[in-house]
């Protein structure tokens, strides 16, 4: 290496998107706002399909129906995270978990933070449940779900 | 297949956590480090392939064209490839096509990545991969998908994170033999344990760190590559496959990607058994487990095996079947698209003799190369036979 | 614009349509996916993530060529030709709709010490590009105005013609200006669409088929990044994409080869400049040419029948696969009103707009 100086230009690139969120995702959002959580059904697998989506990426073939599911489920993995998006250490960790929604098909999760568990105790297929945020707070976001919460339950 | 396709030089650069050198001159070094390999000048390439994963480290939009001059693309023929961190082997396998289609009789490629520019650390980048609507508003980070994969994988099989972590030891000690390495070291299984977590169970000596650096190989076809060279290395299987942007609603214990990427390769290789026909495997290791993860994937490896393999030492450089000669990303560094071309670049030098510390002890006629990308999703693998 | 829709919504209506009229189960039938995307057009770093689910192609060979949609037929073809592939997709769209700042987004495939720093519409790249083409080419300013005129006017006849009208040369040059000398009527606008195309081997298409059209010779080609270095009067990479492409296809006399040609017309003096390229129209001819109708509809050699980007919309990397459509369904008497008599031999090409210069040609044929 050798002394000297380099020059440095820094910038600020702010490219700014509204993505449309398309049929299925703005029905999923709505319905999350009224604190449910909907599902695609493909009629010829006859999977369930979380999030929702109007084609089967397996049978290439719009979607059939929209399904009610339940809010609560089973963690198929979840994690606990010391860092932020930026690489900074949090104070706090966060609990991050891919839980699979009851009512959907087997294996069908979503990514979802957990709270009110010690990260210690939490154990891969413990059941869980949505804690949402109050009617007039949602917004039909994802984070109209605060976390899930264990059930106690085995 | 129609023509048979030769790698016929290899070049790269330092990895480090930032270069001063600018993306351009990167591109140019690695490349002329490849030509001069191949005893040809850039009026001989009559196509170039680049690969360099997200616009997002550099904050330049059509990267690829920006690189033109140090890619030496200028009046020629380009092709950016581009499958997140599965790129590095995928450049070179898009400098097949352009020669196996018969279309060209030489390519020049190269993967390049500048992660440094990104402030406050490279890392903010892959917030943009994940999905707009349904994860970025969870704060999410690429180190999530990561743990959430190992957490999956050890509760399968039930692997214990020493065993994985002697991977880690395993490649940063590799690394120590390799001139470009940014992380080589001799630490122990104790260390990697004792590493602050982050994203648990992935700890600080579970991953690879992000750096900049460039590769480059020179591609030919047959009649090209014998006058050339009396030692071509012989680009014989390349596999590729994505799986569903749905991550969350698959089983991430195995990569099932990675198992169709490899069969299409080995298929075209005429490779029937590949735990016993490849030498040599430069295997994805952005983090420790991930080796073990793909050796599965690409069937070197029954299902919850390739941990025992490691404690056994037969993945280290004097076994059977040895994993990661170079270091790997966790000890050459982890600029994304560069760091699957170094692999190449190994293999290349493993199967002419060439890697000198770092050579293997067996003697090596057939090697694999993968890469992995995308959320869970791309596998891609090159098989090449000296 | 496709509010209604998300991008991968849009990508399954069009690959469904495309598998549909080739009649192929992507399930099965295809081997080889290729989608033309640059990640800053979609506001997602790694593209690729989002695409096979729409496209039918999860769990297959799925990869992304950052270029023009000509460029991904290209890489489709090489698939093919490699053995590889037996049939291929290609994709190729635009969501302008969903970027909010787009020309914040064009600035920034400037280069970041030289050229970024030029705080203004990135079109002044082809403010001065034109500047210097019609000094160096003697073409007078009014024939520019002409190309937005035919194009605009054929747009009429066109069911995708967005942005067509009745114009006349005064309206165009008295329009706002875009970046001295261009005026905004000059310069196409973007609109939102996904294109999907279905290429297989020749012993495939026979199989699956009638209304083949086949691609005869592809180039594509790249000249320097740096603006400062490079000569504007000309589009070197046409002229170096459509070289390989018509020695492929020989193809000896373009001038008179063709039925008909879709050139790049994203700014009105483009289709001038790319047709001198392409050998369509001699050194500073072409001009004078679009004034004395030779490349109108019922001209000589039709250019840009469909309307072009000027009458239809531009739409980022799939331009080059809209211009390849309009082409095909000429070449399969599929065009409609737009319809033109006996077409057997076309040429389509790209330019993947400022701040590049890299492009594409292919030639069709039935």
């Amino acid at each position: 290496m050798k002394e000297g100086k380099y020059l440095d230009v820094v910038y600020k690139f702010e490219p700014k998107y509204s993505w449309a969120a398309g049929v299925a995702i703005s029905r999923f959002l709505a319905e999350l706002k009224e604190g449910r959580i909907i599902a695609r059904k493909c009629m010829n697998c006859e999977r369930i399909l979380v999030p929702p989506r109007m084609y089967c990426e397996q049978c290439f073939r719009p979607t059939d129906e929209w399904v009610q599911i339940k809010d609560t489920g089973t963690i198929n993995t979840y994690s606990v995270s010391h860092v932020g998006t930026d690489a900074r250490r949090l104070k706090t960790p966060i609990l991050v978990a891919v839980v699979d929604l009851d009512g959907a098909t087997p294996g069908m999760g979503i990514l979802h933070n957990l709270g009110e568990v010690e990260p210690s105790k939490i154990k891969v297929g413990m059941k869980v449940k949505s804690v949402w945020k109050s009617s007039s707070e949602r917004q039909g976001a994802i984070t109209d779900i605060r976390y899930f919460r264990p059930t106690g339950e085995e | 297949m129609k023509n048979r396709v030769a790698i016929v030089g290899a070049g790269m650069t330092l990895f480090r956590r930032r270069m001063l050198e600018s993306p351009k001159e990167l591109s140019f070094e690695a490349t002329r480090m490849a030509l001069d390999s191949a005893g040809l000048e850039l009026k001989d390439i009559q196509s170039v392939v680049s690969g360099s994963a997200p616009d997002a480290f550099d904050g330049m939009h059509m990267k690829g064209e920006y690189l033109l001059d140090g890619t030496g693309g200028i009046g020629k023929p380009n092709q950016r490839v581009y499958v997140g961190g599965g790129t590095g082997v995928f450049t070179p396998i898009g400098g097949w096509w352009n020669v196996a289609s018969g279309m060209y009789d030489t390519c020049l490629c190269v993967a390049e990545e500048k992660m440094s520019p990104l402030h406050p650390h490279p890392q903010y980048a892959f917030w943009s991969i994940f999905d707009q609507i349904l994860e970025r508003p969870l704060g999410t980070t690429l180190l999530w998908i990561f743990s959430l994969e190992m957490r999956r994988y050890m509760h399968k099989y039930g692997i214990k994170e020493e065993e994985i972590a002697s991977v880690a030891v395993k490649n940063k000690g590799n690394a120590v033999d390799h001139p470009c390495a940014q992380l080589g070291a001799k630490i122990t299984v104790e260390d990697v344990m004792n590493s602050e977590p982050i994203c648990w169970p992935v700890k600080r000596l579970d991953v690879s760190p992000p750096s900049d650096g460039a590769a480059a190989v020179v591609l030919a076809s047959e009649k090209v590559a014998k006058k050339l060279t009396d030692q071509p290395v012989w680009l014989d299987g390349v596999g590729w496959t994505l799986d569903s942007t749905h991550w969350t609603n698959r089983d991430l214990a195995y990569p099932e990607y990675v198992e169709k990427a490899a069969w299409m390769a080995y298929k075209m290789a005429g490779i029937k058994k590949p735990r016993k026909e490849i030498d040599v495997a430069e295997v994805y290791d952005p983090f420790d487990y991930k080796e073990l993860h793909h050796m599965e994937g690409l069937q070197l490896a029954a299902k919850g095996e390739a941990a025992k393999m490691a404690v056994d030492g037969v993945t280290q450089r004097d076994g059977d079947l040895p994993v990661c000669p170079s270091g790997g990303l966790l000890g050459v560094g982890n600029p994304i698209a560069a760091a699957g071309m170094m692999k190449i670049c190994e293999v290349f030098w493993q199967l002419r003799g060439e890697a000198g510390k770092r050579q293997v002890k067996k003697d090596a006629r057939t090697g694999l190369a993968q890469a992995w990308g995308d959320l869970m999703q791309v596998g891609t693998v090159a098989v090449m036979r000296s | 614009m496709t509010p209604g829709l998300s991008t991968r919504e849009l990508m399954f209506e069009a690959a469904s349509r495309a598998y549909e009229d080739a009649g192929i189960n992507p399930r099965k039938d295809v081997q080889s996916f290729i989608c033309c995307t640059e990640d800053f057009w979609e506001g997602i770093s790694i593209t690729d993530e989002y695409m096979p689910d729409q496209l039918g192609a999860v769990l297959k060979p799925l990869c992304t060529i950052s270029s023009d949609g000509i460029v991904g037929l290209a890489t489709a073809c090489m698939h093919i030709m490699s053995g590889i592939a037996d049939v291929a997709v290609v994709e190729s769209h635009s969501k302008i709709s969903d970027v909010l700042n787009p020309d914040e987004v064009s600035s920034f495939a400037l280069d970041p010490i030289y050229d970024h720093h030029v705080n203004a519409d990135p079109r002044f790249v082809a403010g001065l590009e034109m500047a210097r083409f019609l000094k160096e080419s003697g073409t007078k300013r009014e024939y520019c105005a002409q190309v937005a005129v035919k194009n605009k006017k054929n747009a009429l006849l066109n069911p995708r013609g967005v942005h067509g009208a009745n114009l006349d040369k005064k309206a165009v040059l008295s329009s706002k200006v875009a970046a001295s000398p261009l005026t905004e009527l000059e310069s196409s606008k973007t609109i939102d669409g996904s294109i999907v195309f279905v290429l297989a081997s020749a012993q495939k298409a026979r199989k699956l088929g009638n209304n083949t059209v086949w691609i005869n010779g592809i180039g594509w080609s790249s000249d320097t990044p740096w603006l400062e270095d490079r000569d504007m009067a000309k589009a070197a990479y046409a002229e170096q994409s459509a070289s390989r492409a018509y020695k492929m296809a020989g193809v000896r006399n373009p001038a008179t080869y063709f039925d008909l040609a879709e050139v790049d017309d994203t700014y009105s003096y483009k289709e001038l400049q790319s047709l001198e390229a392409l050998k369509l129209a001699a050194k500073g001819k072409a001009g004078k040419m679009v004034e004395s109708g030779t490349f109108d509809r019922d001209g000589r050699l039709p250019v840009n029948a469909s309307g072009g980007s000027l009458g239809v919309g531009h739409m980022l990397e799939a331009t080059g696969l809209h211009r390849m459509l309009e082409a095909v369904l000429q070449l399969r008497e599929q065009a409609g009103r737009l319809q033109l008599p006996k077409v057997k031999k076309a040429v389509v090409q790209s330019w993947r707009g400022i701040p590049t210069a890299t492009g594409a040609v292919a030639v069709l044929g039935n």
